[in-house]
């Protein structure tokens, strides 16, 4: 008896699912949506962050964690298992940096932190991670931005630009269709923010930007830097929608003289 | 042999050590830094058993800084002496412990002071205005009583280090000859040249 409560939670489906790790996936698709943009220079990660309560101290609320000097890391899905593995990867940046004498690279970490993941998924009485996680950063001695994503099964890869969470797909599709290569700071910064406000009604206010340009140079965007951009993303489409009407009236004051015209030549074969 | 001295001044503390590494009655190596800086305002001098205070050094480096990402901000001179302290006094109670000497010099952002803490591989701390190890320190300590103000500017508190430097260069049979000087003030960690 005392042996079937050491035994992995996580067994397969007579059909070969692990329902377990099915579940966390869902539990990352209830959690708060986060994206990341890799530019030509420089790799922004963005997050929804959940309205606070009012007497609630905003600060002890984040989503976008630094795990070294030059590597940081958003998650979407339970914050609490969330803090859990952040921490165990806090020390294996540092443990690396004692054994080798360097930093830790963006995918050696990735792979780290989807290794730990994967092992919730086989080992005895745990269950997996409720997360997935967006990795950013730069490699020591290298200028290329890097974005890594982890999943709760285990599965680690690298993007250009991608989101995870809430609406993650409407995200993905979002920056399938905008993004482009050798984006610069500011392009980067603003297709995080446009893609974000795809799934986040209130505003700039429930956004958190990061932006990493290089090597340990990481800077938080400040409210009202994003209420900037998200004004600026307002005003285009505001522009966009106003091309989009008088074009509209446009045809449609061409179609009327076109067919007045019609009406008129029709009356003049008649006389 | 081996001699290390910290001594403090006017917002500021200076530590400084030799940078011989030896072995037996062989010099290795005449430009060793045996000076760490653990956090932006925080340095430590190392001596002792050569490779358990690299060793041990390294360690504490690490922590500190995992301490410093895990809670945004670095610990304060005070709380990282203790850290320090009670570390070699649990290696001291296990089966190989550490035998590393320290002085810890470090400003306190918070309430702008500079503190320096005196270290020893049994786990002895004390705060102290200034400090030595080694068989320097037989030389420097009466000197230090002499000449030691702890308001004394920048160019004071150095011109005093190079009393001590010089009264051991004179006095001790085997005294090192070059020194690694670094200073820790509100501006952070810099180096400097004697």
């Amino acid at each position: 008896m005392s042996r079937s409560y050491d035994r992995a939670l996580t067994v397969f489906s007579p059909d070969g699912h692990l329902f377990q790790v099915e579940y966390a996936a869902e539990a990352v698709r209830k959690g708060t949506c986060a994206v990341g943009v890799r530019g030509k220079d420089v790799v922004v990660l963005g997050v929804e962050k959940k309205s606070i309560l009012q007497l609630q101290d905003p600060r002890t609320v984040r989503k976008v964690a630094m795990l070294d000097d030059h590597i940081c890391l958003a998650f979407a899905g339970l914050t609490a298992d969330g803090r859990v593995l952040i921490d165990k990867a806090r020390i294996e940046c540092q443990s690396h940096r004692l054994t080798v004498e360097d930093p830790v690279t963006v995918e050696y970490i990735t792979r780290h932190i989807a290794g730990i993941q994967q092992r919730y998924t086989q080992s005895g009485g745990v269950r997996p991670f409720g997360i997935s996680t967006l990795i950013v950063g730069f490699d020591p001695h290298d200028k290329a931005p890097r974005l890594y994503q982890t999943e709760p099964s285990g599965i680690y890869s690298a993007w250009k630009a991608n989101a995870i969470g809430r609406s993650s797909k409407t995200v993905r599709e979002f920056l399938e269709k905008n993004h482009k290569d050798d984006l610069s700071r500011e392009e980067s910064i603003k297709l995080t923010v446009k893609s974000l406000l795809e799934v986040v009604q209130t505003g700039a206010k429930n956004i958190e930007i990061s932006v990493m340009e290089s090597y340990g140079k990481i800077t938080n965007l400040e409210l009202p830097e994003i209420e900037a951009i998200v004004a600026d993303i307002e005003r285009e489409k505001e522009a966009e929608a106003e091309r989009k009407r008088s074009r509209l009236a446009a045809t449609a004051a061409g179609q009327a003289a076109m067919s007045q015209r019609a009406a008129d030549a029709g009356q003049g074969s008649g006389q | 042999m081996e001699t290390s001295f910290a001594l403090t001044g006017k917002g500021y503390v200076i530590v400084a050590a030799d940078t011989t590494s030896a072995r037996s009655i062989v010099k290795m190596k005449v430009d060793e830094d045996k000076i760490k800086t653990l956090s932006p305002h925080l340095l430590m001098a190392y001596s002792g058993e050569p490779g358990d205070t690299v060793q041990f050094a390294e360690y504490v480096e690490r922590n500190i800084r995992l301490y410093q990402i895990r809670n945004i901000y670095p610990l304060r001179p005070s709380a990282a002496a203790s850290w320090i302290r009670r570390s070699l006094a649990e290696s001291l109670r296990s089966r190989k412990p550490y035998s590393v000497n320290l002085l810890l010099g470090g400003y306190d952002t918070a309430t702008f002071d500079p503190h320096l803490y005196w270290i020893d591989y049994l786990g002895t701390i004390s705060e102290v205005p200034f400090a030595a190890h080694g068989y320097g320190a037989y030389f420097a300590l009466s000197l230090l009583d002499r000449y030691h103000d702890p308001s004394a500017s920048l160019e004071e508190g150095l011109a005093t280090l190079k009393r001590c430097i010089d009264e051991v260069s004179k006095r001790l049979v085997v005294s090192p000859g070059k020194y690694k000087v670094k200073i820790v003030d509100k501006d952070g960690v810099r180096e400097v040249e004697l």
